[in-house]
């Protein structure tokens, strides 16, 4: 890469963020009596009294290990995070990354941590669980012993939660999983293509109640990949530029014991947050692309992002709406429940939103798509970030 | 499905023990004797789940404390597993088991089986109480039933 053609744009980090409080325990003998999450914390808090802010000032976290986890343990929901892990060079790639970010407007005060006592692990014989950083995962102790299955359960516990608060009702679940099939029939690639019908979905074999297998989405191979650089470069390029116009991710949990409220995901904070830096409301959107692992998680995304209100979902979802013809069309693929989900199926809302603003989408492409909503949810609705793409009109 | 003869005859086989946490050691020692810990936070008077080295509402990391629970609750949210085998799950035999949040009276929530009853009379919303199920270890996890049962 010619570092001459970097230096000559404005894009530049030069002057955006600074370093404003530091702090690190170790001692002579080359033993710490702290360690673990508990020496991580009081890294933190060190950190920020040398800074003179507060935890609650903080909402961006690098860790080498899980930002979402550390997250969960400081009881904060940030919305810029970092878990890259490239050994020891970890630390700096958080300051270039955290620096990016403040520059961009993702977040304001970013702490990046590390603690570990191989020493004192090793002359105590202590366990010190995955790399020595945080201890025995809390899902073990707090989770798994008790049977719920994963990833379905949390889900499940989401959508009976939803269903006790508004009144949600199973058919309109299931009416996510029949709009999204409809798009699957436009789609000769997607894994399945024949249409069901609402009673196909709650006769199917009952799963983690309230789900039925057809709420669930697919366990399929799949692969993708995204190329990205500047607005500049992407316009001498062969194919029509789909710009970035907002982007925002939150986390507030990691598990699904320690998420604040089962029917309000973070999406309620990246979603907002997406849409303002892009300049648009949901009714701007032509194209949503919204994590569909299991219908419930579809439909807490439609409410979060604001299309309807807390608790609306599913009447929103029952009309129709979604599906081909419909006034927001949903998961234009086929989604992860017809199309694919080989696990981590973020990749494909990526794809289909620029396929569909590029108008490549065929059989199944919205008309005059201009902007599209890649709205990708992680673990068990722990992670949500929201991606707004628009074609050059929306410029 | 069906327990192994081995697993029937040794408790330790049937569910995925806990490990002991760097901050929970005073809750399952405490486990042993029937008393339900909860971590608690002096400074902000809010109790804390799961137990940690600082309090995560108000970031004071002194002042924290083990007060005994009461052992009653609600069912904050639930769900019925009705494929033990499909879960990779052995305690129940095979029949079908509620895994459920409960919010304990003290504030927090934490998940649990609900047992005793039949699954499908649990629901959101039921008062719970404390009901102990022994580890191989002598340590008890913490189930909880309908206060009705």
């Amino acid at each position: 890469m010619a570092t001459t053609d970097l230096a000559r744009t404005n894009r530049t980090l030069r002057g955006a963020a600074a370093v404003v409080g530091v702090a690190d325990d170790v001692s002579p003998t080359g033993e710490l009596e702290r360690t673990g999450r508990e020496l991580e914390v009081a890294m933190v808090l060190a950190a920020l009294d040398d800074a003179g802010l507060t935890l609650a000032d903080v909402d961006g976290i690098c860790h080498v290990d899980s930002s979402i986890g550390f997250a969960e343990y400081l009881g904060i929901a940030p919305t810029f995070t970092d878990s890259t892990m490239t050994g020891g060079s970890s630390f700096e790639v958080h300051l270039e990354h955290g620096a990016a970010a403040i520059a961009a407007g993702l977040c304001d005060v970013v702490v990046s941590v590390y603690a570990a006592t191989p020493r004192s692990d090793r002359k105590r014989a202590r366990r010190s669980g995955r790399r020595g950083l945080a201890g025995p995962n809390p899902m073990a102790e707090w989770e798994w012993p008790f049977g719920l299955r994963m990833p379905m359960g949390p889900y499940a516990l989401a959508a009976g939660r939803h269903m006790h608060e508004f009144g949600t009702t199973p058919e309109q679940l299931a009416q996510i999983a029949v709009s999204t099939r409809e798009w699957a029939t436009m789609n000769e690639r997607a894994r399945y293509q024949t249409p069901i019908t609402i009673d196909d979905v709650l006769s199917s074999p009952p799963q983690n109640s309230p789900l039925h297998l057809l709420d669930c989405c697919l366990v399929t191979d799949g692969a993708g990949a995204f190329v990205m650089t500047s607005a500049e470069r992407a316009r001498s390029l062969r194919r029509p530029p789909i710009y970035v116009l907002g982007a925002a991710t939150c986390h507030d949990h990691l598990m699904i014991t320690e998420m604040p409220d089962l029917t309000v995901t973070p999406g309620a904070v990246s979603g907002p947050r997406a849409f303002a830096q892009a300049g648009i409301t949901p009714d701007d959107v032509d194209v949503l692309m919204g994590y569909d692992s299991f219908t419930i998680t579809a439909l807490l995304h439609l409410e979060d992002l604001g299309f309807c209100a807390k608790g609306e979902g599913g009447p929103f979802a029952a009309d129709g709406r979604l599906g081909p013809g419909g006034s927001l069309p949903m998961n234009t693929n086929g989604g992860g429940l017809s199309y694919t989900h080989p696990g981590m199926y973020g990749m494909f809302l990526i794809v289909e939103a620029v396929r569909q603003l590029r108008g490549e989408a065929g059989a199944r492409q919205v008309r005059d798509a201009q902007i599209a909503v890649a709205h990708g949810s992680g673990i068990v609705l722990s992670c949500t970030s929201t991606a707004v793409l628009g074609t050059e009109a929306t410029l | 499905m069906t327990v192994s003869a081995e697993g029937a005859h040794r408790g330790e086989h049937l569910r995925l023990e806990p490990p002991v946490g760097a901050h929970s050691e005073a809750f399952w020692e405490a486990t042993r004797r029937g008393a339900l810990l909860v971590q608690w936070c002096t400074n902000c008077e809010r109790a804390i789940f799961y137990p940690r080295s600082f309090c995560p509402s108000c970031a004071q990391a002194s002042g924290l404390e083990w007060r005994t629970a009461s052992g009653m609750g609600h069912v904050y949210a639930m769900t019925i597993e009705p494929n033990p085998a499909a879960a990779g799950s052995k305690f129940s035999q095979g029949e079908p088991y509620v895994v459920a949040l409960v919010e304990l009276v003290e504030g927090v929530r934490m998940m649990t089986n609900i047992v005793d009853c039949d699954p499908s009379d649990v629901a959101i919303g039921m008062e719970v109480t404390l009901r102990w199920e022994p580890l191989s270890d002598g340590r008890q996890l913490p189930l909880f039933r309908p206060v009705t049962s």
